[in-house]
C-alpha cells in the first residue's frame, strides 16, 4: 500500500511539472494555433538562469529561503523575457504566412535556443542545488514523500488557481478568450491582439521557467538538452488533454504522470517513455482532438 | 449637418480584381444610409476597408469623431479603429459562442477602460471600481437592447434573433459614434424584422448613433433610410433619397438586367 501511495504521489509530482510547462503550449496554441516548438527550451532557459542566480547567491551567503524566492524571481523574468522575444522575432512576421512556416520557425528556434546555451554554458550536467528546504514534520512519511515533491505540488496548485482567475475574471483574460475565438473580432470590438498574444507569451514563459526551477531542484542536475525532453513530454500532456484546453492540458499532464509512474514502479523503469507515446497513439487513433479538446469544425 | 464619415476614390485591389473602384461614399450626422446593390457588388469588402480588415489599394477614409480631430484611417489597425468610434457587426454572426451575454458585451466595453493586467492582478481599488463601471455599463446596454432576460446564458445558445440583437449590443458597448450593420435582418422573419427597425431607429434617435448599414431586404431599407447608396461592380452607380432611388432606371437595370425588348 504504502509502495503504491508513494508512486501515486510521484506520478502526481511528475504530472504537476508537466502541467507547468503543457500550459504554456497549450496557451499559445489556444490563441494563434501554433506549436511553439521553442517552449521547453525556455523551460531549460528558465533553469539554467536560476542555477547561475543561485550560485552567485550562495557564494554571496544568503540564507536558502531568499535564494530559492530570488532565483525563481528571476528565472521567471528572464525566461518571460526570452518567450517575449521569441515570438516578436520567430512568429509575429510569420503571422499571416501559413501555419507550417511558423512551425518551422519554431523549430528553428528550439534548436537555435539549446544550442547557443549549449556554446555559451556548457555540455555537460550541471549540478543543481537543492533550494527547497526540508520541513521538519515530513520526515516520518520521507519515505513516501519528499518536501520538494510538497512544493511543486503546491507551487502548481498555486498557479492553476492564479492563472484560472486571470482567464476567468479579468479584462485580459477575456480579451484573451475572445482571441482565441475569433482573432479578427476580437481586434473589432477594440482588443489590442498584439498585446494579447505578448501577455499569453509571457505568462506561458513564466510557469515554464517555474516548472524548470522545481524540477531541476527536484532532480539535481540540469544541462542544456533537458528542454527538449521535458518540451515533448509536455507538449504530449497538452495533445492528450486536447490541445487549447487549459483543463485539458492540467488533466492530461497527471494521466501522463501516473502513467509513467506506475509503468515505472510496477514494470520497469526502462519502459517510462514508451508508456507514455503509447498512451499519445491511442489518444490519437480514438479520440484526435484529446480528452477535453473540442473538434474543429468553424461555420463559413 | 456634420459629416462623420468621408471615404474618397476608394480603391481596393485583390491581385487583378479591383473590388472597390474609386467610391466615394459620405455619412453625415445621425443619419441612416443604406448601402445596396447585387451580390459580389462590393459592399462588405467596402466594410471591411473602413474597419481596418483590408488595408486599402488607394484613396482616403476620413473619421470626424465628434468633439475630437478628424482622422485618416487608412492605415490604422481595426482595433484603434474601434477606439475612434466604429463598431460593426457580421453578416454571418460572428459573437464569442463560448462566453456569456454579458462577457460578450464586456469585452466591447473594455476597450474604453484604462486599467491593465498588473492592475487586474493585485486587485488595485481603481481596477475593482472600473470592473464594477463595466459590469454596471453592460447591464444597461443589455437592457437597451432587450437582452436582459439572458444575460447569463452562453452566448451559442441564444435563438437566432436574439444572438443578431446581441452583435448590436456587443458594438454598441464600444461606444461607436458610427455604427455599421452587415445585414441585420437576414434570416429574420417578418416580426423579428419589424422589431430590428424599431432597434436601428431607436439607437439612432436616443444614442444619437449614426448607422450606415448593408440590407437586401428592401422593406427595412425603404422604411429607415435617410439615403441610399448603391453599388455594382465596386462602383458607386447611384445615390439619392429612397424615392430618388426607387425610380431610378440604371438601379432598375443593375438588379433586373436589361429589358430585351428595349
Amino acid at each position: 500500500m504504502e509502495y503504491f501511495l508513494e508512486i501515486f504521489l510521484g506520478g502526481l509530482t511528475r504530472g504537476s511539472i508537466y502541467a507547468l510547462i503543457a500550459l504554456g503550449y497549450t496557451m499559445v496554441y489556444g490563441i494563434i494555433q501554433l506549436i511553439n516548438f521553442a517552449h521547453g527550451e525556455i523551460y531549460m532557459i528558465g533553469a539554467f538562469t536560476a542555477l547561475i542566480v543561485a550560485s552567485v547567491l550562495t557564494m554571496l551567503g544568503l540564507n536558502t529561503i531568499s535564494i530559492l524566492v530570488l532565483a525563481s524571481i528571476a528565472a521567471v523574468i528572464y525566461a518571460s523575457a526570452y518567450g517575449f522575444t521569441v515570438e516578436k522575432i520567430a512568429y509575429k512576421p510569420l503571422r499571416h504566412a501559413p501555419r507550417l512556416s511558423a512551425l518551422i520557425s519554431a523549430i528553428g528556434m528550439s534548436m537555435f535556443l539549446s544550442n547557443y546555451v549549449l556554446l555559451a554554458q556548457t555540455s555537460d550536467f550541471l549540478s543543481f542545488p537543492n533550494l527547497i528546504p526540508e520541513l521538519k514534520f515530513i520526515e516520518p512519511y520521507s519515505h513516501i514523500i519528499r518536501s520538494n515533491e510538497i512544493a511543486i505540488l503546491v507551487t502548481t496548485t498555486a498557479v492553476m488557481i492564479v492563472l484560472t482567475f486571470i482567464i476567468k475574471f479579468t479584462k485580459m483574460g477575456k480579451a484573451m478568450r475572445a482571441t482565441s475565438q475569433d482573432r479578427e473580432m476580437a481586434m473589432l470590438v477594440g482588443v489590442d491582439v498584439n498585446r494579447v498574444i505578448s501577455v499569453t507569451f509571457i505568462i506561458g514563459s513564466a510557469t515554464a521557467a517555474l516548472g524548470g526551477v522545481l524540477i531541476a531542484s527536484h532532480v539535481g542536475q540540469i544541462n542544456f538538452y533537458i528542454g527538449f525532453i521535458a518540451g515533448i513530454k509536455a507538449f504530449v500532456a497538452a495533445v492528450l488533454g486536447g490541445i487549447g484546453s487549459i483543463p485539458g492540458a492540467v488533466l492530461g499532464s497527471l494521466i501522463l504522470g501516473w502513467t509513467e509512474s506506475f509503468a515505472t514502479g510496477y514494470v520497469s523503469s526502462d519502459y517510462e517513455d514508451v508508456f507514455a507515446f503509447i498512451f499519445l497513439v491511442l489518444i490519437l487513433i480514438f479520440k484526435p482532438s484529446g480528452i477535453l479538446g473540442r473538434s474543429e469544425s468553424r461555420a463559413v | 449637418m456634420k459629416t462623420i464619415l468621408k471615404v474618397k476614390n476608394l480603391i481596393m485591389n485583390f491581385g487583378g480584381l479591383r473590388a472597390l473602384d474609386h467610391l466615394d461614399i459620405q455619412v453625415r450626422e445621425e443619419e441612416i444610409v443604406a448601402l445596396i446593390g447585387p451580390n459580389g457588388a462590393g459592399k462588405t469588402t467596402f466594410f471591411n476597408c473602413i474597419t481596418g480588415i483590408f488595408p486599402p489599394t488607394g484613396g482616403e477614409i476620413i473619421l470626424f469623431p465628434p468633439k475630437k480631430k478628424s482622422k485618416r484611417a487608412n492605415r490604422l489597425k481595426p482595433n484603434k479603429i474601434t477606439e475612434i468610434g466604429l463598431a460593426r457587426t457580421f453578416q454571418n454572426i460572428r459573437l464569442f459562442q463560448n462566453m456569456t451575454v454579458l462577457e460578450n458585451v464586456m469585452i466591447g466595453r473594455h476597450c474604453r477602460m484604462s486599467s491593465g493586467i498588473v492592475g487586474a492582478i493585485f486587485r488595485g481599488k481603481a481596477t475593482v471600481k472600473e470592473e464594477e463601471q463595466v459590469v454596471e455599463d453592460s447591464f444597461k446596454i443589455l437592457k437597451k437592447i432587450g437582452l436582459s432576460e439572458y444575460v447569463n446564458e452562453i452566448a451559442m445558445n441564444l435563438p437566432y434573433g436574439a444572438q443578431r440583437r446581441l452583435e448590436i449590443a456587443r458594438a454598441m458597448a464600444t461606444e461607436p459614434f458610427l455604427l455599421l450593420l452587415d445585414e441585420p435582418a437576414a434570416g429574420m422573419n417578418i416580426q423579428e424584422t419589424k422589431d430590428l427597425n424599431e432597434l436601428i431607429l431607436r439607437i439612432r434617435d436616443e444614442e444619437k448613433i449614426s448607422i450606415l448599414l448593408i440590407e437586401h431586404d428592401m422593406r427595412v431599407v425603404m422604411s429607415l433610410s435617410d439615403h441610399i447608396v448603391v453599388m455594382d461592380y465596386g462602383k458607386k452607380i447611384a445615390e439619392g433619397t429612397t424615392e430618388e432611388i426607387k425610380n431610378n432606371p440604371v438601379v432598375i437595370k443593375a438588379y433586373l438586367g436589361e429589358d430585351i425588348d428595349a
